[in-house]
């Protein structure tokens, strides 16, 4: 069989079609499929990383839960829409992760398998974060020194918690 | 080196061959996304917005950390290159193609020696990357953790007790951080075992792709292999597991090109030797073909077959590239004119070394 498009070399391949429900099979040679398939593929919307993202994230709005604004829920901050969001796949800014937090974590789950922050820290923007990273450390080494019954260390560990406990609550305010 | 030599000179710090593993491991990038406080994210950032980051950045650029660094750092915005400049810092791997998109709303910073690159309004407003020759992950992590600490003092980040560091793109959330090595793998493409290895790969959480970024077909045997995960794991970790699946590659790459050499030595010797002939010779010869006989005199060369520098041929794998010759040519060219200034450009680089068989 000659291929369907140049009339000319033999179809080896068979390229079907499927556009509003109606189906086409092409026979072609190997140059005409390799051209075809370039030519639908360009017409297939994209499919990229960012609309899949958003796809995870619209999927739970089907539930009871879904907004009945027009375009969905707008961030106070930066006025990006769902709809936006849907389209892009990206945020607008930092208070985005606040407004859309909840609906967030599951794009975050299916992304990176949790919804926590492991890594570093700013020195300036997280110093409470660091503060309270430290107390924590400080908290377990107490807990070990008392099972030792090293008692003159645990209290040292102590005054320092304190202390550091009094900076986190004067940087709070 | 000035933004403008940068672009004048196809070589760069990174095709050196003084690096660890280079005969496998071509270059290590490490980049960290971060975004600045109370700014909508470049995307939709406007005009204001955007003269607002440059400034800051400047500003950053004057502070102690950079003023006294060897080499120093040029700021340049995207607006005040010509199309073929910018072209020749994404071939040159020193921005992203990204960076070309709405351009005059971005901007770069280079160190003098071309290591650290800070691509500004990219998908985020800072996007702070260190590329470093043969495998340096830690290095280049160390490096980026810096420049960073020495950003944060003049600016005040997006930044999330619960996600970290925050990003445009939820993918980068948390650590912001993407490290990346390319990989040169002609040993386990001859044996047939790259998809294999590379399938491997993805199933660990990491990404594989082909040279030139995102969504382009691997060509010349080059790979690159980053992390997926940005959140949830330290850098040290995320770091410290792409190392990990890197050495195994590494591993395999070296026993497939020593079985290639104990089994099919003429046949291996051949290949090398037939692409030195027509890299060496040829007066036409188009970027993919070249690309592909690079890739084979790299083989030779990283396995002693013949002796020519792995820096070289690295940069080769640059300086072929359209926006160079252009450069080069100082106007844009045919497609005939580029193969022949191509192939010319190859003779003459090749013929300048002593090519002693071994």
């Amino acid at each position: 069989m000659n291929c369907h498009r140049c009339q000319e070399k033999t179809a080896v391949v068979q390229f079907t079609e499927i556009i509003n429900n109606k189906k086409r099979v092409l026979h072609l040679c190997e140059q005409c499929a390799r051209e075809v398939q370039a030519e639908s593929f360009g017409l297939i919307p994209q499919m990229n990383l960012h609309s899949l993202l958003a796809g995870i994230f619209f999927n739970q709005m089907a539930g009871p839960f879904s907004s009945a604004v027009p375009g969905g829920e707008m961030c106070p901050s930066c006025g990006l829409s769902e709809a936006r969001f849907a389209k892009s796949g990206l945020l607008g800014c930092g208070v985005c992760y606040r407004h859309f937090g909840d609906r967030l974590d599951q794009v975050f789950r299916r992304i990176h398998g949790t919804t926590k922050h492991n890594g570093k820290v700013p020195e300036r923007t997280g110093g409470r974060v660091k503060l309270s990273k430290r107390i924590d450390r400080l908290k377990v080494n107490l807990r070990e020194a008392i099972s030792r019954e090293e008692f003159e260390e645990a209290a040292g560990l102590r005054d320092q918690i304190r202390e550091l406990e009094k900076d986190l609550a004067g940087e709070g305010d | 080196m000035s933004i403008r030599e940068s672009v004048n000179n196809s070589y760069s710090h990174w095709m050196s061959s003084a690096g660890p593993e280079t005969d496998v491991v071509v270059t290590s990038r490490v980049r960290a996304a971060r975004n600045l406080n109370n700014l909508p994210f470049p995307h939709l950032l406007p005009e204001s917005g955007v003269r607002q980051v440059f400034h800051l950045v400047g500003l950053v650029l004057e502070g102690e950390d950079f003023l006294h660094r060897s080499g120093g750092f040029e700021f340049v915005e995207m607006g005040e290159l010509t199309p073929v400049d910018r072209q020749i810092l994404v071939e040159k791997h020193l921005i992203s193609p990204d960076l070309l998109e709405n351009y005059q709303k971005k901007a770069v910073v280079l160190s003098g020696d071309e290591i650290i690159s800070v691509m500004v309004n990219e998908e985020d407003h800072l996007r702070l990357q260190v590329l470093l020759p043969g495998l340096q992950l830690k290095e280049g992590w160390d490096a980026v953790t810096g420049i960073d600490d020495s950003f944060e003092k003049t600016l005040e980040y997006a930044y999330d007790e619960k996600l970290g560091y925050l990003t445009a793109c939820p993918t980068n959330v948390g650590t912001g951080l993407r490290a990346s090595v390319m990989l040169h793998l002609p040993g386990l493409a001859l044996v047939n075992r790259i998809r294999d290895v590379l399938g491997l790969v993805s199933k660990l959480g990491l990404t594989v792709r082909g040279l030139y970024g995102e969504g382009t077909d691997a060509s010349g045997n080059l790979f690159q292999i980053s992390n997926q995960v940005t959140l949830g794991q330290a850098e040290e970790d995320i770091i410290a597991a792409l190392v990990s699946v890197v050495g195994q590659i590494v591993a395999s790459e070296r026993a497939a090109r020593e079985a290639l050499l104990r089994e099919r030595r003429d046949h291996l010797e051949d290949r090398v030797g037939r692409a030195f002939g027509l890299l060496g010779h040829s007066r036409i010869m188009s970027s993919e073909e070249a690309v592909k006989l690079l890739s084979d005199l790299r083989l030779g060369a990283a396995m002693g077959i013949i002796d020519l520098p792995l820096g070289l041929i690295t940069e080769l794998m640059v300086l072929i590239r359209p926006a160079f010759l252009a450069n080069k040519a100082g106007r844009e060219l045919s497609p005939l004119a580029r193969d022949t200034l191509r192939a010319g450009l190859i003779r003459e680089a090749l013929g300048k070394k002593r090519i002693g068989e071994k």
